[in-house]
């Protein structure tokens, strides 16, 4: 891996979520300076900053990018006690002249009352449909029934956690095996040995999200919560960013074996723990295939665990600070990609003669 | 074979770790590329996966990428992935610590994984050699036995080619460069591609070629020649000197024919020597005799190896009687080039500097010592080239192992080094393919139980997927996957910009083929947001259309409508007059679809059919009710035509669906003004329906009644 550019974010104070859109062409960026910021990439690869607009009137959370199937549409979630919904609006305005694009406010989420810590779009095939969850130990899911009007947002489900939330994370699946499924964990840190991960799963029945599992070993304070892109298998991945990187394996147990009607029972396996990042795992995030999970820890590090044949689950890479201040301008390129360069090993015996020796 | 030639024009590659030495000095583009190996993460280095058998103890370091500018000891970094890129940004994440500093200008980065992919000479390979692969994968299975080889031989040639164009033009590049740094870069890419072609020649002589006991002695020979060539220059350098004989690498240059086994050129530089040195051409004519009557296998006769075993057991002895007769020992050049021609280790590793590297010795030694060597036994001689080489000076490095892992048979060994000494995927993904074609990779599972084949390939193409438009060849690799290669595909195509309709088009038609649905319909229905967001109507009903929403087709259909009322007129006719059975999509598309129908009649003054089917909007509920105000009030100017167009019937029909409508109206709480004078244009837009309707109907019976009694 190498850092192919660097972008000035000319946010006022810390960011808190960088995210990519699903093409990878804009990411939009959140800090505590409460702006939201969008960025595009142009056909030459370089990132504009279009839209910059004060979100919240608390430190920004998290920004989140709905399914293009739905339009340009993001989700903030903030300190202020609330989640918002932005739309970006197309218009022949100045703005757009300027290369700036619009973002209007659809609607703003208020029934949390303490601090929005999460917020993610539901699986595109569940419609339009976000979840937030909150300090105050509850997980609202909202739906707009109609895609064409964002601000008619209806409050579906309130399913109480007990716990401070602080992360969520729906189940990709589209499988029709599977039911509608989130997990949360919370970064209660109270003294006390309570589970700190559960998984709910949508009855078809009762109408309802009703909890599945329970992670009884997860007990210290979770900060990032992540289901694997499934590849069609039948069981779930879900990794969880605790005072160690953890993945876990979630098999279904079959319904004739369960009791009927009630939610789905599944096995639990943990098929990795880490403790490279030395104290607190910050985030946990999965490629788009699934195949390597990313963490970032107290150690300054992001690292990236892959699965061998075996599923013997290893450390492949490491994004590591240099430390040295960064100056100059505000994006700086770096293309000279080369074979050679990545390869100290293969270089060094290569070295012995050289193409230029023969032709000078 | 012409491409054997010309490539080593570009001076043959580094050989690994050329004299003994010389090593240390491998400075050249270490040095210039500090933050390369820092930054030496992507690609095979982190196969570490590839763990087979009892290797696992050569599982290394995961490789560290350096972020410029992050304190890493202070804050924390903040990520997300994109499809083909990473995004890492500095942050803090424990919230209930104010934060000490703000910082001055939080920077984000955007981490690339295939730094090889952006290059646009390796673009090259990449692009022919995908041409290689997909012909491969057709090889006819039934091909069997010697067509088969033969076949696989070829394909294996070809992707060297490949590499030796892509050397060739990539070494053009670093002598224009003007940039030192630069061209340094360049050249030590030059050397990688080198040794990725020297590696897969030898496996392609031992595991492809399969070449036994004899023939793999020239094939070794040829692999030598190819590969350390600087000898060609040397030789032409020394051929036009004014005196050849004179000239100061006169000796240099035949030492190395012989090393190489080239004997013919050898002893014709012998007799120029003899020409002008009376007092040698003895010594000479003897030797060159020596040289000329070395037993050698030549392809294509009847000749079995133990006849030659014997013949070259005879030509051993004699040279072995001149030296110990002492033939040459007034010539110390001619007395050396007798010992190498009989195989002496001391002699031969006296011309180590010539020799270059262990390989060339080892194939020297065995050219000398044992020609019909066995490929079993390649290994031992292999082994103890490579000790005797090195002389306990420096250790083997990657290339060496890689090589002797090669000379092992041990196909394992020689994919898993290359996995982790190479930075990109096309190397180990291509051979170990063509291998597995050869049948050579059976029975090693890899997770999901797709195979290691099948591992490397998912990870070439989708490194490719990183490029926007290398993706395109990695949509063929995928499709021979079979495990995971349509879900891969599925997973990484949906999320190709969709930036132009053209390229829009390209992925619909790759995932149409692949019969892949969700995909398909998920990618029209971006196209369709984005275009009813930018009020392109006909754009969003056609690509709602294809994606087969209904739901979709129905909301666009409206706002068709919608603008009708507003406007008076329909934009896009051409798609809706032409939407065929697509109209079935929805009710409201097809309401579309068929009022249009009706303007277009009427337009064309075919009233009776126009007045028929606007009744039968109504009456079959195809139009929605919000709308049969509108198509009452079109009812008009037909009830108001000369002739009678609606029947006595047609127009009760019509009356029933006006007090259908009117009737079923709710009675409004408190009106305003606005919706009194509302009910008043409602009102007497009613009344003229009523009045036209019973006129019309008057009309129709005295019609009707008056065909009829005639």
């Amino acid at each position: 891996m190498f850092v192919a550019r660097s972008i000035a974010a000319d946010h006022k104070d810390l960011i808190h979520d960088v995210s990519f859109d699903f093409h990878g062409r804009r990411m939009a960026t959140c800090s505590s300076d409460q702006s939201v910021k969008v960025w595009d990439k142009s056909e030459s690869g370089d990132w504009h900053c279009t839209a910059s607009w004060k979100t919240h009137s608390g430190s920004v959370w998290r920004v989140t990018w709905a399914h293009p199937e739905f339009g340009q549409v993001l989700a903030s979630c903030s300190f202020d006690r609330t989640a918002a919904v932005w739309e970006e609006i197309v218009g022949e305005s100045n703005d757009k002249l300027r290369g700036q694009s619009h973002w209007v406010k659809r609607t703003t989420l208020v029934d949390s009352r303490t601090s929005v810590t999460d917020v993610k779009f539901a699986p595109k095939h569940m419609g339009l449909m976000l979840a937030t969850c909150s300090a105050d130990g509850i997980v609202r899911i909202y739906e707009a029934p109609d895609v064409m009007n964002l601000s008619q947002w209806s409050l579906q489900h309130e399913i109480s956690c007990k716990l401070s939330c602080s992360c969520i994370s729906w189940n990709p699946s589209s499988s029709r095996a599977h039911s509608p499924m989130i997990a949360v964990g919370s970064d209660d840190s109270s003294p006390n040995a309570m589970a700190k991960v559960q998984i709910f799963e949508y009855n078809e029945n009762t109408r309802k999200y009703a909890k599945a599992e329970t992670l009884m070993t997860v007990t210290d304070p979770v900060h990032d919560i992540s289901f694997a892109p499934n590849l069609g298998r039948s069981f779930h991945i879900l990794a969880i960013a605790t005072k160690d990187v953890r993945i876990f394996t979630l098999k279904p147990v079959r319904k004739e074996l369960s009791s009927s009607g009630g939610p789905t029972k599944f096995e639990i396996h943990i098929v990795a723990q880490f403790d490279n990042h030395n104290s607190q795992v910050w985030r946990v995030s999965w490629n788009i295939t699934g195949t390597v999970l990313a963490s970032s820890g107290d150690d300054g590090c992001v690292r990236l665990w892959k699965a061998n044949y075996m599923d013997n689950w290893k450390c492949t890479g490491i994004l590591k600070g240099n430390g040295s201040p960064v100056n100059g301008s505000s994006q700086q390129g770096n293309s000279n990609p080369s074979l050679g360069s990545n390869i100290p090993n293969l270089q060094n015996s290569l070295n012995g003669s050289s193409v230029g020796r023969k032709h000078s | 074979m012409a491409e054997r030639r010309g490539p080593c024009g570009i001076g043959g590659f580094g050989p690994a770790g050329s004299t003994g030495g010389a090593r240390a000095g491998s400075s050249l583009a270490t040095g210039a590329e500090p933050e390369a190996r820092a930054r030496s993460f992507g690609g095979p280095a982190n196969s570490r996966w590839l763990r087979l058998g009892a290797m696992e103890e050569l599982d290394g370091e995961p490789t560290v990428t350096l972020i410029p500018g992050v304190n890493s000891s202070k804050k924390q970094m903040c990520f997300d992935w994109g499809p083909g890129e990473m995004l890492v940004c500095e942050t803090s994440f424990n919230k209930k610590e104010k934060s000490e500093t703000v910082p001055g200008c939080p920077v984000i980065y955007i981490i690339r994984k295939d730094v090889d992919v952006y290059s646009q000479i390796l673009r090259k390979l990449f692009n022919e050699s995908h041409g290689i692969f997909v012909g491969l994968q057709r090889i006819e299975e039934e091909l069997t036995g010697k067509s088969r080889k033969a076949q696989l031989v070829r394909v294996s040639k070809n992707y060297r080619s490949v590499i030796r164009a892509c050397m060739e033009e990539m070494h053009q590049v670093a002598i224009a460069a003007k940039d030192p740094a630069c061209s340094r870069q360049f050249s030590s890419q030059v050397s990688i591609l080198s040794a990725m072609e020297l590696i897969w020649n030898l496996c392609e002589i031992l595991f492809i070629e399969v070449a036994p006991a004899g023939p793999l002695l020239l094939h070794l020979l040829d692999w030598v020649r190819l590969h350390v060539c600087e000898v060609d220059n040397l030789l032409a350098d020394v051929l036009g000197s004014e005196n050849p004989r004179k000239h100061e690498s006169f000796w240099k240059l035949v030492t190395i024919l012989v090393l190489q086994g080239r004997l013919d050129e050898a002893r014709q530089m012998l007799s120029k020597e003899a020409d002008s040195s009376p007092t040698s051409a003895g010594m000479c004519r003897i030797l060159g005799d020596l040289m000329r009557t070395m037993p050698v296998l030549s392809p294509g006769t009847t000749q079995t190896l133990t006849e030659l075993e014997l013949k070259w057991q005879h030509w051993h002895e004699e040279c072995e009687r001149h030296l110990q007769d002492g033939t040459f020992a007034s010539s110390p050049h001619l007395e050396s080039l007798c010992k190498i021609m009989l195989g002496d280790e001391a002699a031969l590793l006296e011309q180590k500097e010539l020799l270059n590297n262990w390989y060339h010795f080892l194939v020297t030694r065995l050219l000398y010592s044992h020609p019909t060597v066995k490929p079993i036994d390649l290994h031992f001689y292999a082994q103890s080239s490579l000790d005797l080489f090195l002389g306990g000076e420096s250790s083997p490095e990657p290339l060496d192992n890689i090589l002797m892992a090669a000379f092992e048979f041990d196909i394992h060994q020689v994919i898993k080094e290359c996995s982790i000494a190479l930075s990109n995927w096309w190397f180990v993904a291509h051979l170990t393919d063509l291998l597995d074609h050869c049948k050579l990779l059976q029975s090693h599972n890899l997770y999901f139980g797709s195979n290691m084949r099948e591992f490397l390939l998912l990870e070439y193409a989708s490194g490719l997927f990183a490029h926007h438009s290398l993706w395109q060849l990695g949509v063929d690799y995928f499709d021979y996957c079979p495990e995971l290669g349509r879900v891969s595909l599925e997973l990484h195509i949906e999320r190709i910009p969709l930036s132009t309709e053209q390229k829009a088009l390209k992925v619909l038609r790759i995932c149409e083929q692949r019969q892949m649905t969700e995909q398909v319909r998920s990618i029209c229905k971006i196209l369709a947001m984005k275009a009813v967001r930018n009020n392109r109507l006909g754009s969003a009903l056609s690509w709602s259309i294809r994606a087969k929403d209904a739901a979709f087709a129905t909301l666009v259909s409206d706002r068709f409508l919608r603008d009708y009322c507003e406007r008076g007129c329909f934009s896009d006719l051409d798609l809706i007059d032409n939407l065929g059975p697509a109209m079935m999509l929805s009710d409201r598309l097809t309401f579309l679809g068929k009022y249009r129908e009706f303007h277009r009649l009427y337009g064309e003054k075919r009233f009776v059919d126009a007045a028929s089917l606007l009744l039968s909007l109504m009456t079959s509920q195809i139009a929605p009710r919000s709308f049969w105000m509108t198509l009452l009030t079109d009812a008009l100017p037909l009830l108001e035509q000369k002739q009678v167009i609606f029947s006595a019937e047609q127009t009760y029909e019509l009356m029933r669906c006006l007090e259908d409508l009117t009737s079923g109206r709710p009675v409004h709480g408190e009106p305003d003004a606005q919706r009194l004078q509302d009910d008043d244009i409602e009102t007497t837009k009613v009344e003229m329906l009523r009045l036209a309707l019973a006129r019309n109907l008057a009309r129709a019976i005295i019609k009707e009644g008056s065909l009829e009694g005639s």
